[in-house]
């Protein structure tokens, strides 16, 4: 359902601002939600401060320097730190996008923000819970699915079928997209959002799969593909610069399709 | 641990508070095409009186001209007539979409802005020639 206030627990409060890096110049303000399991406060916002001349440009260096150098105690997710892990996704300067692909100077204002990933549970700081979505991603049971004995050697699939799978195949599960979308925001336990419906049509469309009529009825229903009111801010966002609204047309118009 | 505590604890991070997520254009566009939604449907009662009131009568005909006439009654009209024209344009845009043509990103941003422009030029054109015609 709509829900424009926050709960109780999750109103933010101002927290606390840290001292500055000591004979640093070049600063740049950061703005960064945190909150902490075991203390039963209110998330807050803590102000950092960058000395740039010690640190990467990206954001991900930014918020490693703070954990490196200021407060150890700040948590997020990282790993690849060149944005095909996907694990640094994190609403930055009011929107979702990786840590580590994201420079500082992108920063429309001047103090770069950092949240969690829009409307969804916090385990601590930086860090969502993303159980719910990884179950979304199972749904559609993301892999080959056939009746045909297995040949001898590979799959086959043609050149021009290939093809098909590009914008689609590069899909990181990074969650920004379902993340940004105020369907999801609303519905994200019934719908199972962008992200899971741009992998549902990657292997709707391989022609490798037999399984193509079964995956397309099971999502015929309105919080199937038909959540999806376009809204367009998961193509908007997206690190990849995949296309998770054009996907989902697809397969909307391949339902329409199959039922005339 | 106390695992199943901490979860119902677990905060909800913020979407449309605090600016967290900025609002897009795209956002915007969706809004105020439900919005104009409800006007088209509102301002069905609108047409409806003035074609009850012609089936009434003379008189009954004269205060809807009246009413419809008056400055406050043409401004209503004018709101209408743009609210149903952004909505049909919202309405168009959802159509190429849903084929699925002009789906890629710079298109999509040239169709809002399209829609939006589109809606106030319509509008206007419309009452020009209206007034011209009268």
């Amino acid at each position: 359902m709509v829900e424009l206030a926050l709960p109780k627990n999750s109103r933010i409060k101002e927290g606390k601002t840290w001292p500055k890096p000591e004979g640093a110049t070049n600063l740049t303000e950061f703005r960064v939600y945190r909150w902490n399991p075991d203390d039963g406060k209110n998330p807050q916002i803590d102000t950092y401060y960058v000395d740039r001349d010690n640190c990467g440009p990206m954001v991900l260096d930014g918020l490693l320097y703070i954990k490196d150098n200021i407060d150890a105690t700040l948590t997020l997710r990282r790993s690849c730190r060149e944005g095909i892990c996907g694990s640094c996704a994190m609403n930055i300067d009011g929107a979702n996008t990786l840590a580590c692909t994201f420079g500082m100077d992108q920063c429309k204002s001047k103090t770069v923000k950092v949240y969690p990933l829009p409307h969804m549970k916090v385990v601590k700081d930086l860090v969502p819970d993303l159980n719910n979505f990884y179950a979304q991603h199972a749904s559609i049971e993301p892999y080959l699915k056939t009746d045909t004995p297995a040949p001898d050697t590979e799959w086959l699939q043609s050149h021009e079928d290939r093809q098909k799978l590009d914008g689609l195949y590069e899909c990181i599960l990074c969650a920004c997209c379902s993340t940004s979308c105020p369907s999801y925001w609303w519905n994200g336990d019934r719908y199972i959002g962008p992200s899971a419906l741009l992998q549902a049509y990657r292997w709707i469309i391989d022609s490798r799969d037999e399984y193509t009529g079964e995956r397309l009825s099971q999502l015929d229903h309105a919080f199937g593909a038909y959540r999806c009111h376009t809204i367009m801010n998961c193509t908007k966002v997206c690190p990849k610069g995949l296309n998770p609204a054009k996907a989902i047309a697809e397969i909307k118009r391949m339902l329409l399709e199959r039922a005339v | 641990m106390t695992d199943v505590d901490l979860k119902g604890k677990r905060p909800t991070s913020p979407h449309v508070q605090y600016f967290a997520y900025k609002i897009t254009l795209s956002m915007a566009t969706s809004i105020s095409h439900r919005v104009t939604g409800v006007g088209a449907y509102i301002g069905m009662f609108f047409l409806a009186y003035w074609l009850i009131a012609l089936a009434i009568g003379p008189e009954a005909f004269d205060t809807a001209q009246t009413l419809w006439g008056s400055f406050i009654g043409r401004f209503v009209l004018f709101c209408f007539t743009w609210s149903l024209m952004h909505h049909m344009l919202g309405g168009l845009r959802h159509f190429l979409w849903d084929i699925p043509v002009m789906i890629e990103k710079p298109q999509i941003e040239f169709l809002y802005r399209a829609t939006i422009l589109g809606g106030f030029l319509l509008t206007v054109v419309i009452w020009i020639i209206g007034y011209a015609v009268m």
